[in-house]
């Protein structure tokens, strides 16, 4: 499945379904470290030029907003590390795409790390990562 | 820019005034003979802008006992950092007389024998006071409200905020941002806000739907020649704190990223001054400080710590208010070339024996509570002990709740949140209905009573316990550890979330929990809607009723570790 995302569309299209582009080429028992290696086919992997924006506690961990920002990035993926399924979604952005940016809604299963991998048009991998926290609550003072 | 010198302008009202003296030589008349008005609001005027500061007053109208926390734990990077020093730690860090008016003021060390000494502390129209001769003297004054105003009283209870309303009205508050606010409900919320003469501020307040900023970020004044942005920041946590159900609408989080957005804003917008309004606490804004550029002053509130002096990050300087009216601050501040050159700051002590009533707001206050009188002074029992609430683990008040909860409900664990809110009482004193509801009052104060699992009541301390020491200050949410009764744990404060509980108890018997067994557990605050059960203010006073006399035994349920 190829999506090509403006930020609007990509909102507009988390608000009514979560894991949106789930990969069909890779079984649903991929684990992260499987599709992290299918995604960057071994690149080296470097933090900066991209941008994760995710709540450090969820305010309902069964719809969590994520957007992830890479300019210059032609795929980015998104993955939930402790969820029973990690695999969230893949945005590939084609030559017109304005702005590199995608943001959706996720449902985490526990406290976890969301990961988002960039892949840039020379192949070069940009990673960010963010521990949202899913907690019961209750006792602000 | 900040030079050592103007630091050193910092200080402690009565720091300098009372010297050294050994406590018991005074009467309270002489000691408070040694106290005035006008060296409480001495202030040598600097620069060409002033702030006025006070946060989380929780509805308290009049004079109150306010013990600071003999506790105050910092993990982490926070780790023996302010505010979690206390005690003769504290007085040594900031040069303060031990039994001196600060000392009192700012402590928990001899509480009641220098309450007596010093007298109660805050009351708004001793605040007014205070307000009106800043303004004397800079007409321009800035005066800003933290939050967590509406909500800690029977009064603001009974009209919904309406009675804290119309005092900060009359104060002349310029801008806010809220906490407790929310938990009237979206529609109270919009309909005071609506009427408000000034700010309601909240850049990090979103819808849900659409993800889009629902509230004013900021708001720009002109004072001194200056151009001033004034950022909002609600409390992060809202609706997991707090019951979201009541504010659905609403989204918060810190939001770090839309800070930066806003600062940048503003300073593209070419103002001289970035003030933060902020109901973060106090290690999420020192973290927040760090990392987002361009605020020159942050207006820290929600963890309710009183710092005599600024803490300085970087170019930024924090300003930490206390509580419960108990503090007014007053910063001056020399902005030239937009830019924050020098600060001068008083952290204000309302004495409420020192520091006269404004006449208008006294009358204010007494026509708001009117309606309420014989409710309010209803005697309800007495107390021989120190009745006070803040500490990590347990105050006495929750003790003294935990025992209601458990009597009156029949259950085996009593559980209390662990908010900051609600002032103390001296031994002796009588305990009134007021009382009572300064130390309840909610508006989801449904007392359940349900059956837990030994497991489920280790996830419940767990997760308690990481919103208060998780290292990340980014995944603290401001308040203490829930308290309990019946039940006994260790806590290694140093071990990461489902590590730091250990050999839990019934402490009647030291009958170690079971985690597959169930347990009877009353509690109070859920923010499950519709949490069912009586008002825990009525199960307190029915308890306070059939015992007479509060009289509590130490508690020493709680080992803690890792300190």
């Amino acid at each position: 499945m190829t999506m090509t995302l403006s930020r609007r569309d990509a909102l507009l299209a988390g608000l009514s379904a979560f894991g949106l582009a789930a990969i069909p080429s890779l079984s649903m028992a991929a684990t992260l470290d499987e599709l992290t290696a299918a995604f960057t086919n071994g690149a080296a992997v470097s933090a900066d030029g991209i941008t994760l924006t995710a709540p450090e506690i969820a305010e309902n961990g069964n719809t969590v907003p994520v957007g992830v920002s890479a300019p210059g990035a032609v795929a980015i993926l998104l993955l939930a590390a402790g969820n029973p399924t990690p695999s969230v979604a893949t945005f590939t952005f084609g030559p017109a795409s304005g702005t590199q940016m995608a943001a959706t809604r996720i449902r985490l299963a526990k406290t976890q790390d969301v990961v988002a991998l960039a892949k840039m048009a020379d192949g070069s991998i940009r990673q960010a990562q963010a521990t949202v926290k899913v907690t019961i609550g209750g006792c602000g003072g | 820019m900040i030079t050592r010198r103007e630091f050193l302008q910092a200080s402690v009202a009565a720091s300098a005034l009372l010297g050294a003296s050994g406590f018991g030589n005074w009467s309270r008349l002489a000691a408070q003979q040694r106290l005035t008005q006008d060296q409480l609001l001495q202030f040598d005027d600097f620069g060409n802008v002033t702030l006025i500061h006070i946060t989380d007053i929780h509805a308290q109208l009049k004079p109150i006992w306010f013990r600071e926390p003999e506790i105050n734990l910092g993990v982490g990077g926070a780790k023996g950092l302010v505010p979690h020093v206390t005690g003769a730690d504290f007085l040594k860090m900031f040069n303060i007389t031990p039994e001196s008016a600060d000392a009192y003021a700012l402590s928990h060390e001899d509480f009641t024998a220098l309450g007596r000494t010093y007298g109660k502390m805050g009351g708004m129209d001793r605040v007014a006071t205070v307000v009106k001769s800043i303004r004397a003297a800079r007409p321009e004054a800035l005066l800003l409200d933290g939050g967590d105003t509406w909500h800690g009283s029977m009064t603001s209870l009974r009209t919904k905020g309406q009675d804290m309303v119309n005092v900060m009205n009359a104060l002349g508050v310029e801008a806010m941002t809220s906490h407790w606010e929310w938990t009237y409900g979206t529609e109270r919320v919009k309909e005071i806000v609506e009427a408000l003469p000034f700010a309601f501020l909240g850049a990090n307040i979103f819808d849900v739907e659409w993800d889009e900023p629902a509230f004013e970020p900021y708001k720009i004044f002109e004072r001194g020649g200056q151009r001033i942005a004034v950022i909002g920041q609600a409390f992060p946590y809202m609706p997991i704190a707090n019951p979201g159900w009541m504010f659905p609408e609403y989204s918060f989080g810190i939001r770090e990223q839309r800070m930066q957005e806003m600062v940048d804003e503003v300073r593209a917008a070419g103002v001289d001054l970035v003030v933060c309004l902020s109901h973060n606490g106090f290690d999420v804004d020192r973290k927040m400080a760090a990392r987002v550029q361009g605020i020159d002053v942050i207006l820290t509130g929600h963890t309710h710590d009183a710092v005599p002096e600024p803490i300085v990050i970087g170019n930024t300087i924090m300003i930490a208010s206390g509580s419960n009216g108990k503090f007014v601050s007053r910063i001056d501040l020399d902005v030239r070339d937009g830019r924050m050159m020098g600060f001068r700051h008083k952290l204000i002590p309302i004495f409420s024996d020192v520091i006269t009533p404004d006449a208008d707001m006294a009358a204010l206050i007494d026509s708001e509570r009117a309606p309420f009188k014989a409710d309010l002074e209803e005697v309800v029992g007495q107390t021989e002990s120190l009745l006070y609430r803040r500490g990590n683990f347990n105050g006495t008040w929750d003790d003294l709740i935990c025992d209601a909860i458990r009597s009156e409900r029949d259950a085996e664990i009593a559980m209390s949140p662990g908010v900051r809110w609600g002032p103390s009482l001296l031994p002796g004193d009588n305990i009134t209905r007021e009382d009572v509801h300064n130390v309840t009052s909610m508006t989801y104060g449904q007392c359940y009573r349900t059956e837990m699992t030994g497991e489920f009541i280790k996830v419940i301390l767990e997760d308690v316990a990481d919103n208060l020491f998780n290292t990340d200050p980014y995944y603290q949410q401001g308040g203490d550890m829930v308290r309990v009764g019946g039940l006994g744990f260790s806590i290694d404060v140093s071990q990461p979330i489902g590590a730091r509980i250990t050999d839990m108890v019934l402490s009647d018997t030291g009958v170690a929990i079971e985690p597959a067994k169930s347990y009877t557990v009353a509690g109070w605050a859920s923010v499950n809607e519709g949490t069912e059960g009586p008002q825990i203010w009525d199960v307190l006073e029915s308890h306070i009723r059939k015992v007479g006399t509060v009289k509590l035994t130490p508690n020493t349920s709680v080992n803690v570790t890792g300190i």
